[in-house]
């Protein structure tokens, strides 16, 4: 059995590490199948009488305040906001593994300048990178999101397999393929890599976490996923507005944030103490 | 030590100045220029434009501008706000206290609160207390500060009408009322903010301390400790709990910037007249000189936060070795 299969077997065992797996895999269902079920998260059936309508058998999750189906948009929006979340996390742990395997394994100068461009990305909170970037530009089709997002998260992660990386550099079997003449390329891909797959692998579980809270928070501040497409954050904007009327419509959507950012962490955690048992 | 001290500080001032790089790198990612947003709220003549982007130096070359920039950070000439139309640095100073007591009242919070449950937790390893109050706090981390105050608000301050919801003091108060009438009533407004932010951002704090207290319960000396029949409760907070109180110190830097960015959206929801809200406002109004601001003075604090953490932590901890 491979390390990481043996990890990732590990954390089903752990109690916070299934629940976390369970629950995820569930928000994960409703996310893609919800929306095939439920009404049209835009539309409007009846503009006056089914405003801001509470939780009933027809609207479990009530209506917001242009009379829509709460429930539906918390479901799509939850698409929006995995699919975001994913991609990005997926694009910033590449950058951050090819960035920590060539550092750490290259050493010399280009560790040197790379990881002082991390330390100095990692000064400034990611919010305020991505404000910097977002206050001037026009309005972010999703997939630029994702682009930005992705791209403002690999720092952390960079560091974290450099440091696996040196550490690994002094193992027998990399000296021992070094020996051999294997090329820098099959040391790094056939040797190094994997073996940084655990922690890779944690950083991943917790980054979409942080992700999800993150573009949770740009879309409220107006700046993320643009209406009228439904996401968590925007959502809660939203109801903002009418939080004394539809205080439901804001309710959910934050739930929702709540259980799915928990159940990653909640498994990032259990995942973290199978990789690497000394830190329990 | 005093070598280390300097070139402690030399890599802090170095990392600052990278991060002002790419902070303007990063600002001039975005296609088209800082102002073309602007139109879109309201439509301009291209004299105006051209009025506005001589005043902003934006027909300057790039290199110049960046010459401005740089200059500008180092004489606290950050430039004028377009919403506001005063200089940053104005509005920033104005909107400091406000932030200063929102944010000490949120560290004193999280931190009383967060050694004392870490410790609670550590010496009740692996009970129901133990797991239940770690699924909380990661729940807390795992809960959006924005929504937490808005539910907040809500519930205790429109529902129950408890607490007030919105600014830093009553307007209906005069101003020359007594000074302890003031002080009740900042203090009113401040609790819902200061508790979201502090709920918010307590997970860290609790697993530092529990996990920095299960490392001395390990240690002989608390074997001795109980061996000579001391009662429970010295043992833990008179022996153990003064030497696992170094490793949380190194918290404060880690724990800054999830402070800076709490703070952006709770000030922001409590209307609290402070840097956090002026943040929030300058991003969504396409303020960018206000927007630069906000991000320098962030970034600042945090390299200054981890410098201070370090030299702290190697004038306490004698076992630190300056290399």
């Amino acid at each position: 059995m491979s390390p990481l299969r043996h990890a990732l077997a590990r954390a089903w065992r752990d109690p916070r590490g299934r629940a976390g797996a369970l629950i995820l895999a569930a928000v994960t269902l409703g996310a893609m199948i919800g929306p095939h079920l439920l009404p049209d998260p835009l539309a409007q059936p009846c503009v006056l009488t089914c405003r801001d309508l509470g939780p009933s058998l027809e609207h479990p999750f009530g209506t917001d305040d242009l009379s829509r189906d709460v429930l539906a948009r918390v479901a799509t929006g939850g698409r929006i906001s995995l699919g975001v979340a994913l991609l990005a996390v997926a694009l910033s742990v590449t950058l951050g593994a090819v960035t920590g395997l060539v550092a750490g394994y290259l050493g010399g100068a280009v560790d040197t300048m790379l990881m002082r461009l991390v330390d100095a990305a990692l000064a400034i909170p990611r919010l305020f990178l991505l404000l910097l970037v977002l206050a001037v530009w026009e309005q972010v089709p999703v997939l630029v999101l994702v682009l930005l997002i992705g791209a403002t998260g690999w720092f952390g992660t960079g560091r974290l397999v450099r440091g696996e990386v040196l550490r690994l550099r002094e193992e027998a079997y990399v000296r021992a393929a070094e020996a051999l003449g294997a090329s820098r390329r099959r040391i790094i891909f056939r040797h190094l890599l994997p073996n940084t797959a655990g922690p890779l692998l944690v950083a991943a579980t917790l980054g979409v976490g942080d992700v999800i809270l993150l573009e949770a928070g740009l879309s409220f501040l107006g700046l993320g996923v643009q209406p009228p497409t439904p996401s968590w954050g925007g959502m809660i904007l939203d109801a903002k507005a009418v939080l004394v009327a539809a205080p439901w419509a804001g309710i959910f959507p934050g739930l929702a944030i709540v259980i799915t950012v928990l159940a990653a962490n909640l498994f990032g955690d259990a995942l973290r103490d199978a990789v690497d048992p000394r830190g329990a | 030590m005093t070598r280390w001290l300097v070139r402690r500080t030399v890599q802090a001032a170095v990392t600052f100045a990278i991060a002002v790089v790419l902070m303007f790198v990063l600002m001039r990612l975005a296609p088209g220029d800082p102002l073309s947003r602007l139109q879109e709220s309201r439509p301009m003549s291209p004299q105006e434009m051209a009025h506005l982007r001589a005043l902003y130096q934006l027909d300057q070359p790039i290199h110049r501008q960046f010459a401005k920039f740089v200059r500008g950070v180092f004489t606290a000439d950050l430039g004028t706000s377009i919403e506001h139309g005063l200089p940053v640095t104005t509005l920033i100073a104005s909107r400091l206290p406000a932030t200063l007591l929102l944010g000490g009242a949120a560290i004193l919070l999280n931190f009383t609160l967060g050694l004392w449950l870490g410790v609670r937790q550590a010496v009740r390893r692996g009970s129901h207390v133990d797991r239940a109050l770690t699924v909380l706090s990661l729940a807390g981390y795992a809960t959006p500060s924005f929504w937490l105050g808005l539910v907040l608000a809500w519930l205790v301050g429109i529902r129950l009408g408890w607490l007030p919801v919105a600014g830093m003091r009553d307007p209906l108060l005069p101003p020359d009322a007594p000074w302890p009438a003031r002080m009740v009533d900042v203090a009113a407004h401040l609790v819902l903010p200061a508790l979201t932010l502090s709920i918010v951002t307590i997970a860290g704090t609790m697993r530092y301390q529990r996990n920095a207290l299960l490392e001395v319960l390990r240690l002989p000396f608390i074997g001795t400790a109980r061996a000579k029949g001391l009662p429970e409760r010295a043992v833990v907070w008179r022996h153990a709990w003064r030497n696992a109180l170094f490793p949380v110190i190194t918290l404060f830097g880690l724990w800054l910037p999830l402070l800076v960015t709490g703070s952006v959206f709770v000030e922001m929801v409590f209307a609290w007249p402070g840097l956090g809200s002026l943040a929030a406002s300058a991003a969504s109004s396409r303020d960018y000189p206000l927007v630069m601001g906000a991000a320098l003075l962030a970034a600042g604090l945090v390299v200054t936060a981890s410098l201070l953490t370090d030299l702290a932590y190697a004038l306490l901890d004698p076992r630190v070795r300056y290399s």
